[in-house]
């Protein structure tokens, strides 16, 4: 197959160089759902976070799996309480947020993590609800639908949409489709899919073709702006190496 | 009634009695705090494949030294990790239909309360810090196979094997065995039925109304 070099793509650049005013210019208001891809701190749109923080909003509504941890990611903004509710799995670890709940300051909707993904997932592909076994049983049933197929009982699970999806990948290219870098990836894509804007921040980007078709990990139709980013933290959260459980007693 | 004097499981020790129970090319997911324990344990030779629902088939050790540990590389309980050649990453539904569509031979997890009818608390304790679930609720409706792996008494004394669990469930009717420092035990209705015990002497110890037959 012969494949025709072009310097420049057919598709829409999508790239922006100011973050900030990106969101001063999109309606960020009272109860605005914004979701924001990671697991904890892996993956987290940290750019994105930096400059909502410097921005006079409040009252948001965060989807997003852990909220942060100590001071870092989402906790920046919890610690600004600039969030009004919370939808996440876990909270663990997260000693602003937990501060939070305990004062009764934020509002929290505890999701079982697989249903929390999956809601995600069809709130970007048009499904209406889905059925799981997941929470049968338990409080998390309460007040939703339930059914039973062949002797195992389901609850009735609704999609979950937002309204600004933050995500960052490793590397775009300038339509937006995106490559993730080893587990990273987590809540992301799906985020990209249930949200009515996405944003994406990169670590790298690259002209339109040089990610090979059956690597890009979400196709750039669901990418509405990209930026490049730089200075990027990384944190880890728990360091196990080798070297340090060789010194732990056990 | 705590057993203090007599020679009980250390963790690595309850490790090796599970894995040894485990078929060679089994899948797993190691939960938070125990079970990620026997992530070091495991030998080569045992072809296991371990899942973290993050988004990672394959987790194989760790991370040499710092220098090559990769802060996009971890597992759920958000360490770093390695993975051994054949390793696959994903996304988190995707990750969770691999759990909840049965796809996973075994599941690992901590436990704060296991009772008769194999119902499992393990995310929610009245009076301490709320956590969440997580991926807990998801893992104990999936998995094949839903090993708890705790310590037999609380920090209070309390045994952990109940009758009935007093702490919001994490799952109904789920545990297949609870492996403690004590032993491991099969939740059967109407007690816990005894496989093994770490020191004969326990037999006396344990609760003669749970552990009945």
């Amino acid at each position: 197959m012969k494949t025709i070099k072009t310097t420049s793509s057919q598709l829409p650049n999508k790239t922006i160089t100011c973050l900030k005013s990106l969101f001063s210019s999109l309606p960020i208001e009272k109860g605005t759902r914004l979701m924001f891809g990671g697991f904890g701190l892996c993956g987290i749109p940290e750019k994105c976070i930096e400059v909502l923080s410097q921005l006079p909003i409040q009252d948001l509504t965060v989807i997003s799996n852990n909220i942060g941890n100590s001071g870092r990611g989402l906790a920046i903004l919890l610690q600004q309480r600039k969030i009004k509710k919370a939808i996440c799995s876990y909270v663990g670890g997260n000693p602003d947020l937990e501060q939070q709940i305990a004062q009764n300051l934020i509002e929290v909707e505890l999701v079982p993590q697989g249903t929390f993904s999956e809601r995600i997932r069809i709130g970007g592909m048009g499904i209406g609800g889905f059925y799981t076994p997941t929470g049968v049983g338990t409080i998390i049933e309460e007040g939703k639908e339930k059914k039973k197929w062949n002797g195992v009982e389901y609850l009735l699970e609704l999609p979950l949409k937002g309204d600004i999806a933050c995500i960052k990948a490793q590397k775009a290219d300038t339509f937006g489709n995106l490559w993730f870098k080893e587990s990273a990836r987590n809540f992301s894509p799906l985020m990209a899919m249930a949200c009515t804007t996405t944003i994406v921040e990169v670590e790298e980007l690259v002209p339109v073709g040089e990610i090979p078709p059956e690597n890009v990990h979400l196709p750039g139709i669901f990418v509405n702006f990209i930026f490049l980013g730089t200075n990027y933290q990384n944190s880890i959260e728990f360091l196990k190496t080798e070297i340090l459980e060789g010194k732990e007693k056990r | 009634m705590t057993p203090k004097n007599l020679p009980l499981w250390t963790p690595s020790q309850m490790g090796l009695e599970i894995l040894q129970q485990i078929p060679s090319g089994s899948s797993l997911n190691l939960g938070i705090g125990l079970p990620t324990l026997l992530g070091e344990l495991m030998q080569p030779e045992q072809q296991l494949m371990v899942h973290s629902e993050n988004g990672v088939l394959g987790v194989w050790g760790r991370p040499k030294t710092k220098e090559e540990a990769s802060p996009t590389l971890i597992n759920a309980g958000k360490e770093t990790i390695g993975v051994l050649k054949g390793a696959s990453f994903f996304d988190s539904a995707f990750s969770f239909g691999l759990i909840r569509g049965r796809h996973l031979d075994f599941a690992f997890l901590g436990g704060m309360q296991v009772d008769f009818e194999g119902n499992l608390a393990n995310w929610m304790a009245p009076g301490q810090k709320l956590t969440g679930m997580g991926g807990a609720m998801d893992l104990v409706y999936g998995a094949k196979k839903i090993f708890v792996m705790m310590t037999h008494f609380d920090k209070s004394g309390q045994s952990k094997l109940l009758e009935k669990c007093t702490y919001p469930l994490t799952g109904k009717n789920v545990v297949d065995k609870i492996f403690t420092n004590c032993g491991i035990f099969l939740p059967q209705k109407k007690g816990f039925k005894i496989e093994k015990l770490a020191a004969p002497e326990l037999e006396e110890l344990l609760n003669p109304n749970d552990f009945s037959f």
